[in-house]
């Protein structure tokens, strides 16, 4: 199992175990984290489910896909880290996660 | 001489297009409908808000494949309207596309009157609620008090050029809504000015190209930000917040039109008096009847115990109101339960035979 922790725009945060090869979107829907909508159920054409990766962990998430990012125009306050967590899949290599969820989604 | 001048409303008098079943969206699961009321000499008249059939699958995720469909162990979502489109051509349903219903109410006679926002009028004998998720509208930017610009300065289409004449235009997106308005509204506006988050654009090449020789002309500003305030008063904008690289930029204007894509809101389905609970229309699973007889819903807007929001459950659901909708639309009439396969009263509707 692999620890993510989802930290919230007033600073609360809560950290998740989730089974390798599930999306980070599903871990969160998964544990009922507030702020992530994931409207479209994680087919990367909604922008709900958008997060900003912590700093330290953005090497190891990788950089958004040409599809990701064209859906990125239509998440709001968009910044450097900002991801569609419905993309990014869940392996060892991301053991202690850190993302935030954004203030709002649209 | 004595001249009554009446308003132009009065004027019109719309005639109401007369028909067995009226189904609103055009997703999977109406398309079905079609088929399965067809089959028993139901014919319907299909209405969807956006411009083409397949709900979700065509708006959502076209290209991207379904593997619980039976029989078909993989099929996109376009495949998937594309084939339905072609299973219910037998059955020549009416599309009224880039049209929602607005109102819907009970006639005297029992029948059902719908209207829609382009002001076509129903009478049905019966109505299928098939509209997924709700209506499919433009998103709307969570900027503080938006909502009380909307319609006065802020727009998420424009019905006519000539309504932006001489205003100084903010648009904002990447992709082809906000281009093509970009290239319409700049010869008619005061200033134009395009924001987007990025200096990359999703729309159609041809466009961008157009748009940055506009740029390179002094004739639209492109700006690489986003907003992230309003300013203006009694919903006229005065200005619009724009948080660049750089830092952020008070842009003047006084109309605003954000592209953001599309989102599923129920819309005026919560006003028809139907029960609703938690944004869905609970139904019973033997007819998948409303709490108004002769109103029918079926697909991922209906709710009973054990609902799975599945297209191969809505295709059951679809079989089944069918079956009950016949008692209303055929009351003195039996029906035969028949198989596709050897009724040849069947393959006849089906023009197989």
């Amino acid at each position: 199992m692999t620890k993510i922790t989802f930290i919230q725009p007033e600073g609360d945060s809560q950290t998740v175990e989730a089974e390798n090869g599930l999306t980070v979107m599903e871990a969160a829907k998964l544990n009922d984290i507030a702020g992530i909508e994931a409207e479209c159920g994680g087919a990367c054409a909604c922008a709900t489910c958008h997060v900003y990766i912590d700093e330290s962990w953005r090497d190891k998430t990788g950089k958004p896909s040409e599809m990701e990012e064209d859906m990125l125009d239509f998440a709001f306050d968009v910044r450097e880290g900002s991801r569609l967590c419905c993309q990014i899949k869940i392996t060892d290599a991301l053991d202690g996660l850190v993302v935030r969820v954004p203030a709002k989604q649209f | 001489m004595n001249v009554t001048v009446r308003a132009p409303e009065a004027q019109e008098t719309v005639q109401p297009i007369e028909t067995d079943a009226v189904i609103i969206g055009a997703g999977p699961c109406g398309l079905f409908a079609v088929f399965e009321l067809g089959l028993l000499d139901i014919k319907a008249h299909v209405v969807d808000i956006l411009d083409r059939p397949g709900g979700q699958c065509a708006e959502l995720y076209p290209e991207k494949p379904i593997y619980d469909v039976p029989a078909l162990p993989i099929v996109s979502g376009q495949e998937l309207t594309d084939r339905l489109m072609e299973q219910i051509k037998p059955f020549a349903p009416v599309f009224h596309f880039s049209e929602r219903i607005d109102a819907l109410s009970r006639t005297s006679d029992g029948r059902f009157r719908l209207k829609s926002d382009a002001g076509t009028e129903f009478l049905a004998k019966v109505v299928v609620v098939a509209a997924g998720g709700g209506s499919f509208t433009p998103k709307r930017p969570p900027l503080n008090g938006i909502e009380f610009y909307e319609g006065k300065s802020v727009f998420y289409s424009v019905r006519k050029i000539e309504q932006m004449r001489g205003r100084d235009v903010v648009i904002v997106g990447g992709g082809d809504s906000a281009l093509d308005w970009t290239l319409n509204l700049q010869p008619v506006a005061k200033s134009l000015t395009l924001v987007h988050r990025r200096d990359d654009f999703r729309a159609a090449p041809h466009s961008v190209e157009k748009m940055r020789a506009l740029v390179a002309g002094g004739k639209v500003r492109l700006l690489i930000g986003q907003v992230t305030a309003l300013e203006g008063a009694d919903g006229a904008l005065s200005a619009a917040i724009i948080k660049t690289n750089d830092g952020t930029e008070q842009i003047p204007c006084n109309a605003m039109l954000p592209f953001f894509g599309l989102t599923m809101k129920l819309g005026p389905v919560a006003d028809w008096g139907l029960s609703l609970h938690e944004n869905l229309i609970p139904v019973d699973t033997e007819r998948f009847e409303t709490s108004e007889k002769g109103i029918f819903a079926i697909g991922d807007i209906n709710s009973y115990p054990g609902k799975l929001k599945l297209i191969l459950s809505g295709f059951h659901e679809a079989a089944l109101m069918a079956q009950a909708a016949y008692k209303i639309v055929y009351p003195d009439k039996k029906l035969l339960f028949q198989y596709t396969t050897s009724s040849s009263s069947l393959q006849k509707k089906l023009g197989v035979k």
